[in-house]
């Protein structure tokens, strides 16, 4: 799915990411933590081809990423669903139509029962006139979250999802996360939260990435 | 990057115009103000267009008839002692009426005389009174006509008439009148420059201040044809719709012009004739292409910077 091989990655020369070897297993609930300021966003943008690495070799579903044309990464981008701490919405449009946007960009018909069906799985049936100006975090979340999995994506990066929110928020979000893995999906989140890591790995087999002095470590029982 | 927007074709352009915004339309928020001013800068760019187009045409008109006139007659002016002009005259005659490319020729009657000395002197003037020379018309029938060869045989043959082939004053207006039909031209290429330097600046702030919105759109895997199109059909409209306001307006203006015949005048002459009064339906019509590629161009700079 994802795989780096000695990836790095810096800004203005300064080197952030070194040597990231990483295989995205299919099917796999993935954690990414670390402290502030470690790179797990920087790992995240390069996974959906925000940033290309300057070092190494990467491959998205088979293809190197460095090779990929604009319209390669937006089709690339199609295939991932990305989830960010503070997602921004199209702020005219109402939470229904900006749900659907993947749909709409992608040139596909929206499907309106679909629809319906997905904003009742995130519980913003209520909102679905209303304008994302309007919600509250947790429900812009969750907006995020099934903005993200529309076009029914492969892999699912959910880069500090729970930041913003309150615990009981976090857990429902979690748990909207762990469904989409037990429906076979690939997630990956990065998070610093190790309570929210250790909760949900008492529901779901996940695999704990580190990132720690710019390098990729695998995490476990010291969780 | 080429490859995107390869495929950002004229097609877009009608489908901008035609079709209902749909919800890929509905990607880039309202703009508000600065829609309204991008269509009146449309309207008022083509308004300006249609008085150029017919001033271009117009001149084009009178350049021609002052030209056709220049070559269809001269004037024999014939000046001689009172008691002997009617004997110049008709010397002058039979010398006309052998010239080789000449039509017959035809000498002006007191009263046609009178009347073309009417403007400066007024109705009343007693013209008989005063040493007016008689005045020959002879149309010019054939190529073999000269000028110059006629001008040497009156010389010869008619002494007192001269021959006036109308050059010395018409060549300077026809020139004029070709000049003024060049700056038609050029100023409806001006304003076609002008509106698409707005159109561009508008698009540009237009993209400038929707950044966020391209963003969110790369990021959830909008190709750039898809960002640039919604941009594209938005401002190719404004500026067919805001053309076509103000080239109705523009072509009531010229219809409301005082018509040609009541002076004759060159002012009076400005409008368009016949099947030219389609011309000006053309503009919005180039205001469309004008507003499709100056965004297209600007979304192509624009969305390159955005990863």
């Amino acid at each position: 799915m994802i795989e780096m091989r000695d990836v790095g990655f810096g800004y203005g020369g300064t080197e952030l990411l070194s040597n990231m070897t990483l295989t995205l297993q299919s099917g796999m609930f993935h954690f990414l933590t670390g402290p502030s300021g470690s790179g797990k966003t920087t790992l995240l943008r390069l996974c959906y081809a925000d940033l290309l690495p300057t070092t190494g070799q990467m491959t998205a579903f088979g293809e190197d990423v460095r090779q990929l044309s604009r319209d390669g990464i937006a089709d690339l981008r199609r295939r991932i669903g990305v989830v960010h701490q503070d997602t921004q919405f199209l702020d005219h449009l109402p939470v229904a139509e900006n749900l659907a946007l993947p749909l709409t960009v992608a040139g596909q018909e929206v499907d309106m029962e679909a629809l319906r069906d997905l904003l009742g799985w995130v519980g913003l049936t209520q909102h679905a006139r209303a304008l994302p100006p309007s919600l509250s975090g947790g429900e812009r979340q969750r907006a995020a979250l099934a903005r993200a999995v529309i076009l029914s994506p492969d892999l699912i990066l959910a880069d500090e999802p729970t930041g913003n929110l309150d615990w009981d928020m976090s857990m429902r979000l979690m748990q909207l996360l762990i469904e989409l893995n037990k429906s076979g999906k690939t997630v990956l989140v990065a998070t610093h939260d190790l309570n929210l890591i250790r909760s949900t790995k008492a529901q779901v087999s996940a695999r704990v990435l580190r990132i720690a002095n710019g390098t990729l470590q695998l995490a476990g029982a010291d969780l | 990057m080429g490859t995107d927007f390869r495929a950002l074709n004229l097609r877009a352009l009608w489908q901008g115009l035609i079709r209902d915004s749909g919800p890929g339309d509905r990607i880039v928020p309202p703009t508000g103000v600065t829609a309204q001013l991008t269509l009146f800068s449309a309207g008022a760019m083509a308004f300006l267009a249609v008085f150029a187009l017919a001033l271009a045409l117009a001149t084009g008109r009178l350049a021609e008839r002052w030209s056709s006139e220049l070559a269809g007659s001269v004037t024999v002016r014939v000046s001689a002692p009172m008691g002997e002009q009617d004997a110049a005259a008709r010397a002058t005659m039979q010398v006309l009426s052998t010239t080789p490319g000449a039509g017959q020729p035809r000498l002006l009657p007191p009263d046609e005389v009178a009347g073309l000395l009417a403007p400066w002197f007024g109705p009343d003037m007693p013209v008989d009174a005063l040493p007016v020379p008689a005045l020959i018309e002879l149309p010019v029938a054939g190529d073999d006509f000269d000028a110059q060869g006629l001008r040497l045989r009156l010389e010869a043959e008619a002494p007192g008439a001269v021959l006036d082939d109308h050059t010395q004053w018409r060549r300077p207006l026809v020139t004029a009148a070709n000049r003024l039909r060049v700056l038609g031209i050029v100023s409806l290429l001006l304003i076609a420059a002008a509106s698409a330097s707005m159109i561009t600046l508008a698009a540009k702030a237009a993209l400038a201040a929707n950044g966020q919105v391209i963003r969110v759109l790369r990021l959830i895997g909008a190709r750039d044809i898809t960002i640039a199109t919604a941009f594209v059909r938005r401002f190719t409209k404004r500026a067919a719709i805001g053309a076509m306001a103000g080239t109705l307006c523009g072509m009531a203006g010229i219809a409301m012009l005082p018509g040609m015949d009541a002076a004759g005048g060159f002012l009076t002459g400005l409008g368009f004739q016949g099947w030219g009064w389609l011309l000006p339906l053309l503009i919005p019509v180039v205001a469309a292409a004008v507003g499709f590629f100056a965004t297209r161009w600007a979304a192509l700079k624009m969305l390159g910077a955005v990863r």
